[in-house]
């Protein structure tokens, strides 16, 4: 204690009690200290957000003094390396929205049903192996997804639309809206399964079905998390690089067609990367000025997520 | 009472209805069906053009302009020290941070902006990461377009997903726990060195298994950095002959890893290397399950151990 | 108000006295002036209906208020005999903690062997002389009255025990590390009847070696196992006093409305 002893204050209670003194400094200056190194670890995620928004903005704003930002969002060509460059950031837009539609017109609707049927439908059997099994889909790694995408689906949809050229946006989006499925189900399961039971039983007292239920009731109470489940999907789509590099071609394309080849802003970054661009020069700039786009355009995602998140709170 | 039916018209509500059940479990089954067809597919497709390439000489030759004689060996050599350096820096700043924001962080903004960040960062496309550590490692900071780059990243990228599940695994530690190990007179560190990261040591492993499986398949951000797709040479070895023993001159050589490999045989028309293709595709998929299986089987025996 | 016992037949020291000690959770004021001793070598029960405050008083005395913001003392809690009062914003929480042990509701055992379980408490404090953790354990385990049934398995889980076993375990680890004070949170509203009559057999025994202050939500329990008891009600010490005293002869008639029952 760091009170002084009562009767017998002799030099022995005396120094025991400044020892004990000693020990406590000691120990609490190495709990102050053990503190601040696990502090400093969980500021480097707040280092690594700073790191990424100086890095894009710090080459944007050099790349922005040689283009002009009206032209950068309104030109219809995207040539950053011929004579006569022009950087339309439209065409890998039409590219990454386009390829992003048609994962997330599979993704969603499937990633949803899955979900729905998992959480009130199957057995638990069935669950408890297929959660592990989607987890496995969505592990695969993406380079793989590609190559299935570029040698087995394109064939395979060239049987069906005969002209299909070799890359094309509608084998790499399709490949890609399985792959994302299992972001989509797992979170949006995960947020009806928190559903309380009673909530079910109130209706299930009241003559309802499963389906019914399900629908009715558990999926408008999970709507936030679900609504989670789908920001997440949307920003993996946009996100989304080496399938599409490998089978939608990096051939920057203005097109909505899937039918089409087209680069996505990830693709023409990877191509860049894999040639060899001096640090400094123009074709370095690009590279951060579409990475700060596709930057915006997931934060924006985000942010409306959590906009309709806070709309939609479920309090039960 | 105008709302009462009689008894037949109830039962043939009730039948329609429960046929709406079975479409609906049927179309379920239908979607998870279509998730099953496409890996089945996927995994026999490589399996069966890639098995017959997968001989010893392809583990151990570089690659080549000849397909027959290219092998995955620096890839997977690469791979392999890229996997060590980020898990160097991912498993104790995960855990850390983890810990941090369960027993320690009070409930103030900074804290808050820390969660922020954390759950933005786990949606940020994996090639805004590769900018990042073009601009930031390579450059700026000069590591240079190595291994260190590259484990750097992915510990960065994989960072989200070791907090979380360390996050969760500390979670489920009953409060009566930490109490008992308090009342005893142990300090905060004591607590989390004693109780907390021993108990949560299995969900925390199940993470970082789960995370590296993410990470080995990584390509895009690698290449960003600037991994040459034609590497035919191994980073130094890390022990050698002479003093002082241990070299660090592998982390700031060029490399390459197994998915970005892959990716140059595939762009490449002759159908030989996309048998090359194919059996590094297996390998990579193999690898993937095979530390899926086992982080599902860990988090099984978590299960049965543990009755809180 | 500090009731003093009408009859004492040994004379009795005070290991701790609390003065005037109020308590807030945030605004909300959970503890009002309380005042009384507690007797060395005795048995003090706290009694009273659900959230009068009894878990809340006891928790002072181990500071265990100090792990969550925003809670408040005020007032002391004297301990002796180096009349120190432990609640003092200068007094560090783990130092009380290792002079004045707790045993919880629900039984709490680590998930480590019996042997660490009961070993922590020394090592926590810095004892990891094999000998010493070994002879201190079993003179825990002897004591707690659970030496016989484990002395042969002392490598096995915890979590193999019996819900009562386990308790008797919790009370062998606070015993370990020679407590001045051991405090029973409701120590076998938990178990069956049997390990419940066990604990408080263990706890007759106990007291020889150190003071208890025990809350209980079962009068009966107090009259058996008490030799002091308070009676408290809304964060207020209602009456102290003799444990037969109180529940024979209560002064207040508060106090008698709860023991025959007629309230809580």
């Amino acid at each position: 204690m760091s009170g002084v002893a009562g009767p017998a204050s002799s030099s022995m209670a005396l120094l025991e009690a400044s020892a004990r003194l000693q020990q406590r400094r000691a120990r609490m200056v190495r709990e102050r200290a053990i503190e601040g190194v696990l502090f400093l670890a969980a500021l480097v995620s707040v280092f690594t957000t700073v790191g990424i928004v100086y890095v894009l903005v710090k080459e944007s704003v050099v790349f922005f003094t040689h283009v002009p930002l009206w032209d950068f969002l309104t030109d219809t060509q995207w040539t950053p390396l011929f004579d006569d460059a022009h950087f339309g950031i439209m065409v890998l837009l039409s590219g990454t929205l386009t390829s992003s539609f048609v994962a997330l017109s599979i993704a969603i609707p499937l990633g949803t049903i899955i979900a729905i049927y998992l959480s009130e439908f199957a057995p638990f059997g069935l669950r408890e192996v297929a959660k592990p099994f989607l987890e496995l889909l969505g592990g695969v790694p993406t380079i793989v997804y590609g190559y299935f995408a570029l040698l087995f689906v394109t064939p395979l949809m060239q049987r069906i639309y005969p002209g299909l050229p070799g890359f094309n946006i509608l084998s790499a989006g399709i490949v890609m809206g399985i792959m994302i499925i299992p972001y989509v189900s797992s979170i949006s399961e995960d947020a009806m399964r928190a559903v309380p039971m009673s909530l079910r039983e109130g209706s299930y007292a009241m003559g309802a079905t499963r389906y019914q239920t399900a629908t009715r009731v558990v999926v408008p109470a999970a709507f936030s998390g679900i609504a989670s489940a789908y920001i997440l999907g949307i920003s993996r789509a946009v996100g989304e690089t080496m399938i599409l590099a490998v089978a939608a071609g990096m051939q920057p394309n203005l097109t909505f067609n899937p039918l089409e080849p087209a680069a996505t802003i990830t693709a023409y970054i990877v191509q860049v990367a894999l040639g060899d661009l001096p640090h400094g020069s123009i074709g370095y700039q690009t590279i951060f000025a579409a990475g700060l786009t596709l930057l915006l355009l997931t934060l924006l995602f985000n942010i409306a997520g959590h906009v309709l998140r806070k709309r939609f709170r479920e309090a039960y | 009472m105008a709302y009462a039916k009689n008894l037949d018209e109830i039962r043939a509500l009730i039948v329609s209805h429960k046929r709406w059940d079975l479409v609906f479990a049927s179309i379920g089954v239908l979607a998870l069906m279509i998730g099953v067809l496409t890996f089945a597919a996927l995994f026999v497709d490589m399996a069966v053009k890639g098995v017959p390439r997968l001989e010893w000489d392809f583990f151990t030759s570089f690659p080549s302009r000849h397909a027959h004689k290219a092998g995955i060996l620096s890839a997977w050599v690469g791979s392999t020290l890229v996997m060590l350096t980020t898990a160097f820096f991912a498993v104790p700043l995960g855990v850390a941070a983890g810990l941090y924001l369960e027993e320690y962080a009070p409930k103030n903004w900074v804290t808050d902006v820390i969660e922020i960040n954390i759950t933005n960062l786990a949606g940020v496309p994996s090639i805004v990461y590769g900018l990042l550590a073009l601009g930031l490692f390579v450059y700026q900071f000069g590591f240079g377009q190595s291994i260190l780059s590259a484990g750097l990243t992915l510990a960065l990228l994989i960072l989200p997903v070791v907090i979380v599940a360390t996050r969760e695994a500390i979670r489920s530690i009953p409060q009566g726990i930490r109490e008992g190990a308090y009342a005893l007179g142990a300090t905060q560190w004591q607590v989390c060195k004693d109780h907390i990261v021993p108990y949560s040591f299995a969900g925390i492993l199940t993470g970082v298994i789960i995370g590296m499986a993410r990470a080995i398949g990584e390509t895009a951000p690698i290449i960003t950095i600037g991994a040459l797709t034609f590497i035919a040479f191994l980073p130094p070895p890390p022990l050698k002959a002479e003093p002082p023993f241990i070299s660090f001159e592998w982390l700031t050589s060029p490399f390459t890893v197994m998915p970005i490999q892959m990716f140059n045989w595939t762009s490449r028309p002759e159908a030989a290397f996309l048998i090359n293709a194919a059996a590094a595709g297996f390998v990579l998929v193999l690898m993937t399950l095979a530390m899926n299986a086992l982080a599902i089987y860990i988090r099984y025996r978590l299960r049965k151990k543990i009755k809180w | 108000m500090v009731a003093v016992p009408a009859q004492v037949s040994a004379p009795l020291s005070a290991k701790a006295e609390v003065r005037k000690l109020d308590f807030f959770y945030g605004e909300f004021q959970a503890l009002k002036g309380l005042s009384m001793p507690v007797h060395e070598k005795q048995v003090t029960a706290l009694i009273g209906p659900s959230g009068c405050g009894k878990s809340t008083f006891l928790r002072c005395f181990n500071r265990m208020h100090d792990l969550y913001p925003g809670n408040r003392y005020q007032g002391e809690i004297r301990l002796f005999p180096d009349d120190v009062d432990i609640l003092a914003h200068a007094v560090d929480p783990i130092e009380v903690r290792m002079r004045i042990s707790m045993v919880f509701q629900k039984p709490n055992p680590f998930p480590k062997s019996i042997y660490e379980n009961v070993a922590y408490g020394l090592r926590v404090r810095g004892e990891s002389r094999r000998v010493t953790l070994n002879e201190k354990v079993e003179e825990a385990l002897r004591n707690a009255a659970l030496w016989d049934e484990v002395k042969n398995r002392l490598q096995e889980p915890a979590f193999n025990l019996s819900g009562g076993q386990q308790q008797r375990l919790c009370i062998a680890r606070a015993l370990a590390t020679d407590p001045e004070i051991l405090l029973f949170d409701e120590p076998t509203s938990a178990l069956d009847p049997i390990a419940t009559a066990s604990i408080e057999e263990l706890i007759h025994d106990l007291k020889e070696k150190v003071t208890i202050v025990i809350v209980t939500h079962n009068m009966q329990q107090a009259a058996r196992v008490s030799d002091f008891t308070a009676y408290m009600y809304l964060g207020e010490l209602i009456e102290y006093g003799v444990t037969d005293e109180i529940f024979i002869k209560p002064k207040k008639k508060q106090t008698e409305d709860y023991i025959t029952g007629r309230f809580g």
